[in-house]
């Protein structure tokens, strides 16, 4: 597993557990991916989603799984994850761009049509990104939602941005 | 001498748990001595959300965790003793504190308690190489609580020594402070603590180096370069393999050790545990040890988290007040009985099935030794 060895999640290690959503749902609007496939004892997750989108059950440390049609990509389960493993990516965003949202913890915050470098799971900048919006609502209890515009061709590899 | 319902040593997660659910249930006298100037154990350093179930607080804060454990104590009219360490345990129950004074001065309190619950915590362990005492050098809790007790960065460039969720959390942490963490340099071939601890800190840019260890600290004044070099699969460095990183703090976060100094002055009888880092007392599903009215809990009975702590501590709480007769026998069962079911939950998966095995054993050779 790549994420024993090298600390970072693959996609076909995302789809192998069933946690990456599929091209249909993508095409259909933002969508929650949750990057979390070891069992850990923690649910968080599956009570802030307030459309029941996310399962888990017991025992507690049962991997979520994503019912993509109730997920409307709303976000609010990325500041609620502890282990900030959860991202949305809206691939429908506009003709060339799709937006990736992150939970950042970093000050300082970037702002409303700043230009970052956007970087993937192993802090590699892949490319620019435009920040869209920065949530950091009293329920986010001090995490930030970052969310930034890059080229559609990204979507996939982008999930955070290089600090500043 | 002074008389007390409940003394509990250590005012950490483990320790204000047992105290609340202890004092929430009716005991009245209910103390609480820590040594350090303020209570809340190194929840106060926890900085990020916690795991565990959404129904008991998880994806809380540490440090919110912590506030929320003294407002209760507080408010069920528990009595904390900071400054104050444990320094002697005797038969019948006799727990000698060296109490702070308001003045700074110390003074020796013996107290009679009818039940004394140890909850005293774990410290780090060291890892020696070339250099290690050059300043710079520290463990990675001290820290962690330099950079989110005390606001003091440590330094600027930091090498992490292992990559358990401490070494994860605390290279996180040390990021958000405003450090640069080069690298984590992890002695396994794999990474030891939560995958998605890791993942924080790589798309942060941090690399990991699994089956790589520190060979030498060089500097003069402090620490100003690290030697590291791969391991074979025998632990032994392989030459020709080293690095040189530029660093001004190397911190270390090689695990734990259950402090066991008020167990042994007592000869709360013990067993080594690896899983658990170390000696730990035996004890039973009340968490009372070898010593009749004597409970162990948290780190003290074998090193694993928060979460487990507060349970543990609860658990010893309600038997502890059982016993006084403040609850009865069906109360007290019904609370066990969540308290355990909880406490299985946080024992599951692949990183906590050694622990569920480890405890398990403890508590499968408890009923020999406590004759």
């Amino acid at each position: 597993m790549a994420l024993e060895e090298c600390g970072y999640i693959t996609r076909e290690e995302l789809e192998q557990f069933g946690l990456f959503p599929s091209e249909e749902r993508f095409k259909q609007g933002p969508v929650a991916v949750i990057e979390c496939i070891q069992e850990i004892p923690c649910n968080p997750c599956e009570a802030a989603c307030p459309r029941n989108a996310i399962q888990i059950g017991a025992p507690i440390t049962t991997l979520p799984m994503l019912n993509e049609k109730l997920c409307t990509g709303c976000g609010i389960c990325i500041a609620k994850c502890p282990g900030l493993a959860i991202f949305t990516v809206d691939k429908t965003y506009s003709g060339d761009e799709a937006t990736v949202s992150f939970p950042y913890e970093y000050v300082p915050l970037p702002v409303k049509d700043e230009i970052v470098e956007a970087v993937n799971r192993v802090g590699e900048v892949v490319c620019k990104g435009r920040i869209i919006k920065v949530l950091n609502p009293k329920a986010y209890d001090r995490t930030p939602v970052v969310t930034v515009a890059i080229e559609k061709e990204f979507a996939d590899e982008v999930r955070s941005m290089k600090r500043k | 001498m002074i008389s007390k319902e409940i003394v509990i040593a250590g005012a950490g997660p483990a320790g204000l748990a047992a105290a609340i659910e202890a004092a929430k249930a009716g005991a009245k006298e209910v103390l609480v001595v820590d040594l350090n100037l303020k209570p809340g154990g190194q929840l106060f350093k926890q900085i990020h959300k916690f795991f565990g179930s959404s129904a008991h607080r998880s994806g809380t804060r540490g440090i919110d965790i912590g506030n929320q454990l003294l407002t209760e104590a507080k408010e069920y009219g528990v009595e904390i003793w900071v400054n104050s360490a444990a320094v002697g345990l005797f038969h019948d129950r006799i727990i000698s504190i060296e109490k702070g004074l308001d003045s700074g001065e110390k003074e020796l309190v013996n107290i009679q308690a009818q039940k004394i619950i140890l909850a005293t915590g774990a410290s780090e362990n060291v890892v020696r190489f070339k250099g290690w005492t050059l300043p710079g050098i520290m463990g990675a809790g001290a820290a962690q609580t330099m950079i989110n007790v005390n606001r003091v960065k440590p330094g600027n460039k930091v090498v992490m020594l292992g990559s358990g969720n401490v070494g994860l959390i605390v290279s996180y942490q040390l990021m958000q402070a405003g450090c640069d963490v080069v690298a984590l340099i992890e002695a396994a071939p794999k990474i030891g603590g939560y995958g998605v601890h890791a993942a924080k800190i790589r798309r942060a840019g941090v690399p990991i180096y699994t089956s790589h260890t520190i060979i030498e600290a060089k500097g003069t004044e402090r620490v100003s370069e690290v030697v590291i070099a791969e391991l074979d699969r025998s632990w032994n460095p392989i030459p020709g393999t080293e690095k040189v990183l530029e660093a001004d703090v190397v911190t270390l976060a090689a695990g734990l050790k259950p402090i066991s100094d008020l167990v042994r002055l007592h000869d709360l009888k013990c067993v080594y545990n690896a899983a658990f880092g170390g000696w730990v007392p035996k004890h039973d599903r009340n968490m009372e040890s070898t010593q009749p009215g004597i409970y162990v809990v948290g780190d003290t009975t074998g090193v694993e988290e928060a979460n487990t702590a507060l349970e543990e501590g609860r658990l010893a709480g309600v038997a502890a007040a059982e016993r006084l007769g403040y609850l009865t026998q069906t109360d007290a069962s019904a609370l066990k009985d969540d308290i355990w079911e909880r406490l299985d939950g946080l024992r599951m998966g692949p990183f906590g099935e050694k622990r569920m095995v480890a405890k398990n054993q403890i508590l499968a050779a408890f009923p020999e030794c406590a004759k």
